[in-house]
């Protein structure tokens, strides 16, 4: 179903969508779209939905199910609360990218802003990953309590960190992979730096590999350079802060 | 008008600024689509515009734009004004009826210069510190009058509405301009009402605000005791006096300036390798203590030479820059800058803390000055 997004406000689009897919519809391709706040949110069937354009804000927040495939750059809070399914984005993502993520997979070509996966987790057999193919800036994966945040740095410039400052500060959960380094002042308190194991180096190839596919990558030539693990020293690092 | 509702709402803001380089003029049309993509982040409680290069057949004077409360207010600056400055001319600003604009103020602009005479004695002899005194004054002692604007060629539309309905209101698709920056307005911390409504203004310098300032008591004391009073009931008004006092009294240059008011935390200048960088942090953050702007803002600053956007230095407020052919734009969405003319050649979210500067080119930024 193709739908124009043409001075259609996002609860009208929304609607749209929510009615054809009640209706049997699987497949979306929205064109021009342009700053349409909360593109598939909350829908929780597995549905195709292509878009054309910039979306809004807040863009699958809340999702549990839909693969979105956006056609450039992403603005800011995409993937809050996602639940589920997929977002593919072949240019660059703002700030607040996957905020309290807690299920399914955010892919982006390109770098990403401030606090990308700021406090998302895992329960069970949801596990949310994030994978950024750039550079993330400030506070990636503060207070992260689960799930996998995959920096590549593909196009990085050398002298570029990979994360800003304050890198998973507050963490106690979940993992962050970083393919290069992370500057030892932009790692937050409480977070290790690790050499990763051969179960990494599965775990990274197996879950890159539908991400390479998506965009267009090769997988062995990511899986070429060396990766560092960040994880949470302490799964409890504010257990004390109350305790004087 | 009324000065201020007894209500209040919490949340967002949205602003957008589209300079032309080679100083082509164009009207309204494209900065209200820029901003009507962003109509969520307004609620209906301010808006504005500010245009450069307006009044050509003024450009000699400044022009100021005129809120008074009532025709009693307008009266006393009519009475007051003659007294302070020379007034080549003066009208109404034009308006027409929109059906969600009301409790309008009285709106009226003066172009004016300075009197030889009121500058014998003082040093340094810059017409323009005279007339910011003016402003100042007239703010705080001409009762129900406020200066909106002030700089040359130049002025500021703004009101209680969204932008569409205050464009509308103002005729602005009458005004052409090279650079246009808007602002829509959800109140956080003061209420909504015509003279708080975003840009702010003093001579060239214009503001748009995104956030709030946790360091508004520190900032307030520090242009205060420099003579800018603060008489707008909002935070943002501080930033405006903050470019006028850093840029032209104290001549530091744009990016000087941001520097002061986004200045690197203690801890990035201790881990900063250049001594010559670090040193140089070190005396600002020391000399501009009172500039230095805490909590979340993103700010488009407009100037007779062009616009720069910079954010706080966590970016806890959202500014995307991009380029397309002669024009240059910073929004608070990027889909803003898409509405205006499509995918733009360039387009990035900007950095915690570091100024994008756009200006005219120099060419046209030199006739611009010979003609004046």
């Amino acid at each position: 179903m193709r739908i124009d997004a043409t001075g259609l406000d996002h609860r009208t689009l929304n609607e749209q969508i929510k009615t054809a897919i009640a209706a049997g519809e699987t497949e979306f391709d929205l064109a021009n779209v342009c700053g349409t706040r909360y593109i598939g949110c909350g829908i929780d069937q597995e549905v195709d939905i292509r878009i054309e354009g910039i979306p809004g804000n807040d863009l699958a927040a809340f999702m549990s199910g839909p693969r979105i495939h956006c056609s450039g750059s992403v603005q800011d809070s995409v993937a809050n609360t996602m639940n589920g399914g997929l977002v593919v984005v072949p240019g660059h993502a703002g700030d607040v990218l996957g905020y309290s993520m807690r299920g399914g997979r955010v892919y982006v070509r390109e770098n990403a802003g401030y606090r990308i996966g700021i406090h998302m987790k895992s329960y069970l057999n949801q596990e949310p990953t994030i994978i950024i193919g750039g550079r993330a800036k400030d506070f990636a994966g503060e207070y992260m309590a689960g799930g996998k945040l995959i920096i590549l740095g593909l196009d990085t410039p050398s002298g570029e960190p990979l994360a800003g400052r304050y890198c998973g500060s507050g963490m106690h959960g979940g993992a962050m992979y970083v393919r290069g380094e992370v500057p030892e002042a932009h790692i937050g308190k409480g977070v290790s730096v690790e050499e990763i194991t051969a179960e990494d180096q599965e775990m990274l190839r197996a879950t890159l590999k539908p991400y390479c596919e998506a965009l267009g990558l090769g997988v062995e030539e990511i899986m070429g350079a060396p990766f560092q693990k960040l994880r949470a020293t302490s799964t409890r690092p504010h257990g004390q802060l109350y305790a004087y | 008008m009324h000065r201020l509702p007894d209500f209040k709402i919490p949340a967002a803001c949205g602003t957008a600024g589209i300079l032309d380089r080679t100083g082509r003029r164009f009207n309204s049309e494209d900065v209200v689509r820029a901003m009507s993509v962003m109509r969520e982040r307004g609620n209906g409680l301010g808006a504005g515009f500010v245009v450069y290069g307006i009044y050509p057949e003024h450009a000699e004077e400044y022009a100021l734009h005129i809120m008074a409360m009532d025709q009693a207010g307008l009266d006393r600056l009519r009475e007051y004004l003659p007294t302070a400055l020379e007034v080549v001319h003066d009208e109404e600003i034009p308006t027409r009826p929109t059906p969600t604009i009301h409790d309008e103020p009285v709106l009226w602009r003066f172009f004016v210069r300075v009197p030889e005479k009121r500058l014998v004695g003082v040093e340094p002899r810059d017409e323009r510190d005279y007339l910011v005194s003016t402003i100042m004054f007239i703010n705080q002692e001409v009762e129900g009058a406020y200066v909106a604007s002030s700089g040359k060629n130049m002025g500021v539309f703004k009101g209680v509405g969204y932008p569409e309905p205050i464009a509308e209101f103002y005729r602005l698709e009458e005004y052409l301009g090279h650079l246009w920056v808007s602002h829509t307005r959800f109140p956080t911390n003061t209420g909504g009402w015509w003279g708080g409504a975003h840009p702010f203004d003093v001579l060239e310098w214009s503001i748009v605000h995104n956030g709030e300032l946790s360091s508004y008591g520190v900032n307030k004391r520090y242009v205060e005791s420099n003579g800018y009073p603060c008489t707008l009931f909002t935070d943002s008004e501080v930033i405006s006096y903050m470019f006028d006092l850093l840029c032209r009294r104290h001549k530091l240059s744009i990016e000087m300036a941001c520097l002061a008011m986004a200045c690197p935390e203690w801890e990035d200048i201790d881990r900063e390798p250049d001594l010559t960088r670090k040193h140089l942090l070190t005396l600002m953050r020391q000399t501009y203590a009172g500039a230095l702007l805490n909590g979340p803002f993103a700010v488009i600053a407009g100037y007779d030479g062009g616009m720069v956007g910079f954010c706080d230095r966590l970016k806890l407020r959202p500014l995307a820059a991009a380029i397309k052919g002669d024009r240059s734009y910073l929004a608070s969405e990027e889909a803003a800058i898409w509405a205006v003319d499509g995918e733009p050649e360039e387009s990035w979210p900007i950095d915690a803390g570091k100024p994008v500067v756009f200006t005219l080119e120099e060419e046209k930024v030199a006739s611009l000055a010979h003609s004046c």
